[in-house]
């Protein structure tokens, strides 16, 4: 991990690049709600609270300097959702991107799906390099030509222009969610993917937009008896017939859809036993699992819940195989973070390429990594501070009482509105895409 | 890891710090009910957003946050937008959808 001083495995993490406007102003339609490398790493999307998706592209490692890696750079941008109006509900859709999972690459075009709380887009995005040249019956600027005037024939042809990247939305998905969507994922058969709201769960085939398959549905007769939601759910990622949710109680649950058609019924129940001496007003709401996510070899997976990321074996149901402590000092500021409303926050977490680190957000700008293997873990930070190119981050530490030594930090200080609700991690690579309240971070490691 | 309370009588109780936050919580809510997790917080994010009566209403709303654009609006705290204190008549809601800008991110 980034550290000071050596030793054989350890990480260090250098300010890359950062996206977005410097100011202090922020206009809500530019605060960050997912970030999300493609599977090759060579793509990264941002999706924001205005509905637009921000798409940049790694440029190919420079000649000159064979051992730095390329940089990010725009290469498209488009409107992806709009704010709409529930007449029946007299409520505002937002047209914010709540999820954006990019699916495998399978021709020159790339495809992305892109989710608000109702409507699913799928969108393509293609270049264009060449235009034709030379039409018979059109002149250059496209105005017809007088039939009449046209004495010889030629054959159009193509010639080089500058590069266009085209977004265009080949499906939309809309009519199937009465709650809010809060996340869709990518079968590993490529042909579907499921979208999970509050209280359900649909099955897409990604070329049919008028119907869905409902496979989860947790929505009780009586909603007064109403006791958990679905917070987040994935397809396993090499077995197309699994997939996990998890819920504001803390659990997750496994299912195989060759069971049954209504996977209402779970095959695994994960679940930590707690300690009922312990119980007060707040475990159940930091309880809540805000992310879930398969590790890359599909054996484990991982779950963020308010204070803690945990990592769990498939395998085993009864309790995770690691706990993190992402930030436990603030387990004696519930009452503030719960009035400040901070205890509802949704962070998400994501694996590294080989699935030896995790990575999460958290307050004041803060990211924390956990090292598995090296059971290390740090602290580093999101600032424009730390932005001069190639500056080696430096570790940050939360004072939790007694004497606060220089350059830590205590946690009355802390700024509980900079929050890193969303990270990424390249799929290889040390690269990852760190997004503050309207501001994109990238960050690499010292080659 | 347990801590002391200092404003409470020293009766051999250490309360865990999450259950300390629990009595202060409850010292300023008396009437939170005893199950929290239960229907009432989750009803309310079933149903996240703000109703209008229709959608003339919400138009109004909307050309009136148009107006307002440059209030920083980064706080968790609620946006009072206010409904309801003008009837729209057709010239009042915005003719045409407002031009889109482009994300400061690609800038």
């Amino acid at each position: 991990m980034a550290g000071a001083g050596g030793g054989g495995n350890d990480v260090q993490w250098c300010f890359s690049q950062v996206k977005g406007a410097i100011d202090d102003d922020v206009a809500e339609a530019d605060i960050i709600s997912t970030v999300e490398f493609n599977h090759s790493g060579e793509l990264l999307a941002t999706g924001d609270k205005g509905g637009r998706v921000v798409i940049f592209q790694q440029e190919l490692e420079s000649k000159n300097q064979p051992q730095c890696r390329g940089e990010y750079n725009v290469y498209s941008t488009f409107q992806s959702h709009e704010p709409e109006f529930d007449y029946l509900k007299s409520l505002e859709i937002e047209e914010k991107i709540n999820k954006i999972r990019w699916l495998p690459q399978k021709n020159a075009a790339q495809f992305l799906l892109s989710t608000n709380d109702k409507t699913i887009k799928l969108w393509k995005i293609s270049e264009r390099d060449k235009r034709p040249e030379g039409y018979n019956l059109k002149e250059e600027d496209g105005r017809y030509r007088d039939p009449t005037t046209v004495t010889t024939l030629r054959v159009p042809v193509f010639h080089p222009m500058d590069l266009m990247v085209e977004a265009s939305p080949r499906r939309v998905f809309a009519n199937a969610h009465t709650y809010h969507i809060n996340s869709i994922s990518v079968n590993s058969d490529c042909e579907t993917y499921l979208s999970a709201d509050d209280l359900r769960i649909n099955l897409w085939n990604l070329e049919i937009t008028d119907h869905s398959f409902n496979i989860v549905d947790i929505k009780p007769a009586n909603m007064e008896e109403l006791t958990e939601v679905i917070t987040a759910a994935e397809f396993h990622p090499n077995q197309c017939n699994t997939f996990v949710y998890s819920s504001s109680k803390g659990t997750i649950r496994l299912c195989d859809m060759r069971v049954s058609a209504l996977c209402d019924q779970h095959s695994k129940l994960f679940e930590e036993p707690e300690d009922p001496s312990n119980r007060s007003f707040f475990s159940e709401i930091i309880s809540s699992i805000s992310d879930v996510k398969f590790s890359h070899s599909g054996r484990y997976m991982m779950t963020r819940d308010y204070l803690t990321v945990k990592i769990w074996d498939l395998n085993m149901e009864s309790r995770p195989v690691e706990t993190y402590q992402v930030h436990e000092y603030l387990r004696s500021k519930l009452c503030s973070l719960y009035e400040n409303d901070c205890i509802f926050d949704k962070f998400e977490c994501c694996w590294n390429g080989n699935d030896s680190v995790v990575m999460t957000g958290s307050y004041n700008n803060f990211f924390r990594m956990f090292d598995r293997g090296y059971r290390q873990d740090v602290t580093l930070e999101a600032s424009r501070e730390s932005s001069k190119p190639r500056s080696v981050l430096k570790p940050r530490k939360v004072c939790t009482g007694g004497k606060r030594k220089k350059d830590e930090i205590s946690v009355d200080s802390l700024d509980f509105n900079k929050k890193i609700l969303h990270t990424a991690w390249h799929p290889q690579d040390n690269i990852i895409a760190v997004a503050t309240t309207n501001n994109l971070y990238i960050f690499q490691d010292k080659l | 890891m347990c801590v002391l309370l200092s404003t409470q009588e020293m009766d051999d109780t250490v309360l865990s710090p999450e259950k300390a936050e629990e009595v202060k919580l409850k010292a300023r809510f008396p009437h939170l009910g005893a199950k929290p997790g239960g229907s009432d917080l989750l009803r309310k994010r079933l149903q996240k957003g703000q109703k209008f009566f229709d959608s003339g209403d919400y138009n109004m709303a909307k050309a009136k946050v148009k107006n307002k654009q440059q209030l920083p609006a980064v706080t968790p705290a609620e946006k009072a937008e206010i409904t309801g204190d003008h009837i729209p008549t057709p010239q009042d809601i915005p003719q045409r959808k407002p031009s889109i800008v482009a994300s400061k991110l690609a800038g």
